[in-house]
């Protein structure tokens, strides 16, 4: 119906994700809006059992495409799918987080729809019964509000947006593909671990980030990384860095915080040894709290902090590491 | 090999963004422009193909015709050709994409590579549109590329640092992150031969937006934060204020 918003729910390995349901918490809040149903998108093999309990975080009504086509990932075969469920439904938006698997695919599901598509977007809401859309731009120097002439196709940022309790008795009703893997243009073939295996900077609810100030003490010009993934370690956080520190090669690209690397909105952000360039900034401003170590006062870090710490980082992380396993234990 | 790499000119990363008095648009007084960063990534893969297999690669740059500035940089790094698609005004990924679109399927082309996004709009998926409009295979946010037999092996940044590898037929987009290769810097030779070349200006009939814009505003002011201590001795009074003040750990 035109007004339903239709939402894809990411899964990984068997199981929804996090940001699926915070998607999906979001859909179901605009649907209530707009009149219409909630109806959640599962995409994907032996996923029956998890697609039954999204009647509890939001969905009235919830699809399953699990045809031979979705034994593995494909950018077209899922844009193919979520298109023909757009069609299908008339949803007046169709939604999906703006993880990496959604900001692969979502562009061709909008664009086979004849569509535009809002991405990593930070609120959504009903305004004169139409859906509309507000995301940053330049990496959070500005925040742009869009709406759309027919349905809004949307990613939503993972961490922004809640996800819903419901008690909705649903069945997941099965949907076929029309097509099957011959008919696929890409398909991942094998998926190979990080490096490093870690929590992404971009969804994790805490990050310590690093930068220039960050010093090697046996004065080899490295940074000190150990001592900042203790602190990450206490924490259970996400380490990002500045980047002057990823330009000379001390950590990969993707952990790089800013207009030219991740944007994130992490509960707590620790910049540890950032003086704050304008690009740091623009990509981290949006964290939640935000906390600042730099020895020199008139950093511009200082300015986005809510608390800061004068001194050295040297100093102070293996002190802050301490104090934090202190307050955790009470 | 037919390489094409579709470029955007976008303001510096350094640049301060003022809403403009129509509230919906960027005030572009004062604002310098540069090829947007990731685009660099694939103009620097598409001359590393060309050195590789042999060919040709063009250039396309869909807005202003002042682009022609940030084509022929494109051009002295090494790219053989250039056009830019003048259309005037703000047009949303899905108009860049149907300009784009229409003009690719009238060159030839085996590899066309795009930044995986912007710095200015971060639609982050013009590639992938214009792969669905051409009906191409598409693997975005590339971080390796090698191209061999008609079929190219590429790599993806997927969730939590993984790589998704995939093998796809070419012709076939590509969107290239940071990491896939280390862009140069034009030399003088590439200068010289720059100033040369002649940079069509085609007028483009760009469609409709698929997105409305309604408004551009600059983010919330943050409130007003504080200086907890100097040096490590103010480390657990900030653990305590960040349990019972703020509440995030």
């Amino acid at each position: 119906m035109a007004n339903d918003v239709l939402v894809f729910v990411e899964c990984s390995g068997g199981k929804v994700v996090k940001a699926g349901l915070q998607a999906l918490g979001a859909g179901s809040r605009l649907a209530a809006q707009l009149g219409g149903k909630c109806i959640a998108l599962v995409i994907g093999q032996g996923l029956e059992a998890e697609a039954g309990k999204l009647g509890q975080y939001g969905a009235n009504r919830v699809l399953i495409a699990g045809g031979e086509a979705f034994a593995a990932y494909s950018p077209d075969g899922f844009a193919r799918a979520v298109a023909a469920q757009a069609k299908a439904t008339g949803a007046a938006c169709v939604l999906a987080s703006a993880t990496p698997m959604g900001k692969d695919f979502m562009p061709r599901a909008a664009a086979a729809s004849q569509c535009g598509l809002a991405a990593d977007c930070i609120d959504l809401r009903a305004e004169g019964g139409k859906a509309v859309a507000v995301r940053p731009v330049f990496a959070g120097k500005a925040m742009l509000t869009v709406g759309a002439s027919s349905a809004l196709w949307a990613t939503l940022r993972p961490n922004v947006f809640a996800e819903a309790v419901s008690s909705n008795n649903v069945s997941p009703e099965a949907v076929t593909a029309g097509f099957g893997p011959g008919d696929l243009l890409a398909v991942v073939k094998e998926v190979v671990a990080g490096v490093s295996g870690k929590l992404d900077v971009a969804e994790a609810d805490i990050v310590v980030s690093g930068g220039r100030g960050l010093k090697d003490p046996a004065g080899e010009g490295k940074p000190n990384w150990e001592a900042l993934e203790k602190l990450a370690g206490v924490l259970g956080a996400a380490t990002g860095a500045s980047r002057a520190v990823v330009d000379a090669g001390w950590r990969p690209h993707g952990e790089q915080v800013g207009q030219t690397g991740k944007t994130v909105s992490p509960k707590l952000y620790i910049a540890c040894g950032i003086s704050g360039a304008i690009q740091h900034l623009a990509g981290m401003s949006g964290s939640k709290v935000i906390v600042a170590i730099n020895k020199d006062e008139n950093a511009p870090i200082f300015k986005v902090a809510d608390y800061g710490i004068v001194g050295n980082v040297e100093e102070v992380v293996p002190a802050l590491t301490a104090a934090f396993q202190e307050v955790l234990k009470s | 090999m037919e390489i094409v790499v579709c470029i955007r000119r976008a303001p510096t990363t350094d640049a301060r963004i003022k809403p403009a008095a129509s509230g919906k648009t960027y005030d572009p007084a004062g604002i310098n422009y540069d090829i947007s960063e990731y685009d660099k990534f694939a103009l620097e893969a598409a001359i590393l193909l060309k050195e590789k297999h042999g060919g040709k690669v063009t250039v396309l740059c869909v807005g202003h015709k002042d682009a022609t500035k940030e084509v022929r940089t494109a051009i002295a790094m090494g790219c053989d050709a250039a056009e830019v698609l003048v259309s005037d005004g703000d047009h949303d990924a899905w108009a860049i994409a149907n300009v784009l679109a229409t003009r690719i399927k009238a060159l030839p082309h085996d590899v066309v590579l795009f930044g995986w996004t912007s710095v200015d709009n971060q639609s982050a998926g013009t590639g992938q549109m214009v792969a669905q409009l051409l009906g191409l295979p598409s693997v975005s946010v590339v971080v390796d590329l090698e191209v061999a037999d008609g079929k190219a092996k590429v790599a993806r940044l997927a969730a939590g640092g993984q790589r998704e590898r995939y093998e796809v037929k070419l012709p076939a987009v590509f969107t290239c992150q940071k990491g896939l290769n280390k862009p140069r810097s034009a030399n003088m030779k590439g200068i010289m031969a720059a100033k040369k070349t002649n940079v069509p200006e085609t007028p483009a009939a760009a469609p409709a937006s698929g997105l409305i814009t309604i408004q551009l505003d600059p983010p919330p002011p943050r409130a007003a934060g504080k200086i907890v201590g100097k040096g490590p001795e103010a480390a657990a009074a900030l653990a305590k204020l960040l349990r019972t003040e703020a509440k995030v750990i």
